[in-house]
């Protein structure tokens, strides 16, 4: 190895120890879900328990209440956020006027760049009992809906504050493929008498599949992240029947300082997602042949 | 190119301009309710109501009707009506509350230092990593995505923080995320695009590394450090768990768990200190909680039309299949 190989190593080798330490130490952690972890004993120190922690977990009255409601509202968002971001992006493609296009898409991905505790403040001021939604809705005769304090109307609000939040992000991966599209295909279905939404069948979302997948698989691993950021800021203990999920689960376990139950709940999420991706990845690659997988 | 116009044609497109327009609204209307609220003395903001303007909109309507009647004197007195229903009050107590200040502080340093940090240490990852002759460069560029896929989960990460003594440090909203594998990624296939026979050059004329990537590769890359600059600004400016999970010490608390006290858990401390002072009185918990998320995201607002050009750049970079 000669000197030129040592300055490219010397200078990954801070970001190579960062790496290290906040990302690979941690992972050794795993242990703690298969000890009976004290602070004081430190993680050496604990006692080996086996699979005592995920018995406690499987046996146990919430996890599978919380692995059921993490998978409901996933799915749920994952077909909204899925569906929504192409509509979208087909209906932006449509607009003929470019600086009404600009404004739309502008003003549509605003709320992305605002935390959960931001949106989520925000939303608590317009959805509460007295609140402006509510208030139109008095004023409509439809009565006034309990957004976040009813079971099954907080899970609505999950998802369709999720689609409003996300929209604008997912829309322009679609516009930057959509713009890739070559014009004369366009020109092509013209000359054989294609309309707008021959055209827009056709070509224009057949040549969205590769995206399509592409986000699918990455949504597909993250199936077990039901949005901790946004339960976390807009739950309340009376919904938690249907929207307490894994992450908002095992934060509490461990403020509660059982670090073993928290441990042993992260640890079969994090196993999972890998598998999920790497296995939707798989068959992704097999259907397309090697063409649409992620690597 | 002419095109045939159909009237199911011109119908979709009329309908299409509406329903975009609708959405658009319904998606700033949230944002424009809480700058109303914010603005809008305590008995405005009780009225029910939409709130699209501060304070009462049939006032402003009532001056404006007598401006474009050319009722000079009418509008001046219908402005000043309107002008009773405004309050900055709310603001008046925000800004001068410490723990605000001094979220806000902690928060620009998180921002600014983290930031900056964040692009050098990326840059030092991703130059090896782009270069051909580098050793390992296929299990590296592994050891690097292989953090996005699999990680020790919450419980590890805090004992870590805590073994490393970062709790209440305000290292500890910097270091962890000076590496992230999204980043290295997007600089990295930057980097690969830049043409190799300006590396080769310089390393004729006896460069070294550093200074490849310092005087060569940094300079041409201002569109992928605008992006990934950006975004980790934003990223930082919002961050909050780290915030929650791991500082207790109210001094090195950032902004965005102050607000989160005000907004989501209720904290009334601030309403019962307004109470107090006989100075303030124009106020509710709603315009306080409102003018504290203004406060919080107006940096934002600020950044987002240069931000949002890179934004789209950023987004198309990391779709890009490996």
């Amino acid at each position: 190895m000669n000197s030129r190989h040592r300055g490219l190593l010397l200078m990954f080798l801070i970001p190579f120890l960062l790496l290290v330490v906040f990302n690979y130490v941690p992972m050794y952690g795993i242990v703690l879900a298969f000890k009976d972890f004290r602070m004081s004993d430190g993680i050496f120190g604990s006692r080996w328990t086996g699979l005592e922690t995920f018995r406690r977990l499987f046996l146990g009255p919430d996890f599978l209440k919380v692995l059921r409601n993490t998978i409901t509202i996933s799915v749920l968002k994952l077909i909204t956020g899925f569906v929504a971001p192409i509509v979208l992006a087909l209906m932006l493609n449509e607009l003929r006027l470019k600086r009404y296009k600009l404004a739309v898409q502008t003003l549509s991905y605003l709320p992305y760049f605002f935390s959960w505790v931001i949106l989520g403040g925000i939303l608590k001021l317009l959805l509460s009992p007295g609140g402006p939604v509510n208030s139109l809705l008095v004023s409509l005769h439809l009565g006034a809906i309990p957004f976040l304090t009813d079971n099954t109307w907080f899970i609505v609000t999950l998802v369709v504050t999720a689609v409003w939040q996300s929209v604008g992000y997912g829309a322009v991966i679609y516009l930057a493929a959509i713009s890739g599209i070559s014009p004369t295909l366009y020109e092509a279905a013209m000359v054989d008498g294609a309309g707008r939404w021959r055209q827009t069948l056709h070509i224009t979302l057949p040549s969205l599949v590769p995206s399509m997948v592409v986000l699918f698989i990455l949504s597909l691993g993250g199936i077990l992240n039901a949005g901790f950021d946004q339960i976390y800021n807009l739950y309340s203990p009376v919904v938690y029947r249907t929207a307490d999920i894994v992450d908002t689960y095992v934060l509490r376990q461990m403020f509660a300082m059982d670090f073993s139950l928290a441990a042993g709940a992260g640890l079969f999420k994090s196993v999972v997602g890998l598998a999920l991706i790497v296995g939707t990845n798989i068959v992704a690659n097999r259907i397309s042949r090697g063409e649409q997988g992620l690597w | 190119m002419t095109m045939k116009r159909t009237t199911g044609e011109s119908v979709f497109n009329v309908v299409n301009i509406v329903l975009l327009g609708i959405l658009a609204l319904l998606t700033v209307y949230p944002f424009l309710y809480t700058v109303s609220i914010s603005m809008s003395n305590a008995r405005e903001a009780a009225r029910d109501g939409l709130h699209l303007v501060p304070g009462d909109p049939a006032m402003l309507g009532r001056a404006l009707e007598n401006l474009f009647r050319f009722r000079f004197t009418g509008f001046r007195d219908g402005l000043s009506a309107y002008g009773q229903g405004l309050s900055l009050e709310a603001y008046r107590m925000v800004l001068v509350n410490r723990e605000i200040i001094v979220g806000y502080a902690n928060t620009l340093f998180r921002t600014v230092v983290g930031t900056i940090l964040t692009l050098l240490a990326t840059a030092l990852a991703a130059y090896p990593l782009s270069r051909p002759n580098m050793p390992f460069r296929k299990r590296l560029t592994f050891f690097v995505i292989f953090t996005m896929l699999f990680n020790g989960g919450l419980v590890p990460g805090y004992l870590l923080i805590r073994n490393l003594g970062l709790i209440n440090s305000l290292w500890v909203y910097v270091l962890p995320t000076l590496v992230t594998a999204f980043n290295v990624l997007i600089m990295k296939s930057f980097f690969q695009s830049i043409p190799e026979s300006l590396a080769e050059s310089a390393m004729i004329d006896g460069a070294n590394d550093f200074s490849i990537l310092f005087r060569i590769y940094l300079p041409l890359s201002k569109p992928v450090l605008a992006t990934v600059g950006l975004w980790t600004a934003v990223t930082h400016w919002n961050s909050w768990f780290d915030g929650l999970l791991f500082v207790t010490d109210s001094s090195k608390q950032v902004l965005q768990i102050i607000l989160r006290r005000i907004v989501i858990e209720n904290s009334t401390e601030m309403v019962e200190k307004g109470i107090m002072n006989p100075n303030v009185l124009d106020f509710t918990p709603d315009t306080i909680k409102a003018a504290t998320v203004v406060v919080t995201i107006l940096p934002i607002l600020f950044v987002y039309p240069f931000a949002q050009k890179y934004f789209v750049k950023g987004v198309m970079l990391g779709s890009v299949k490996e």
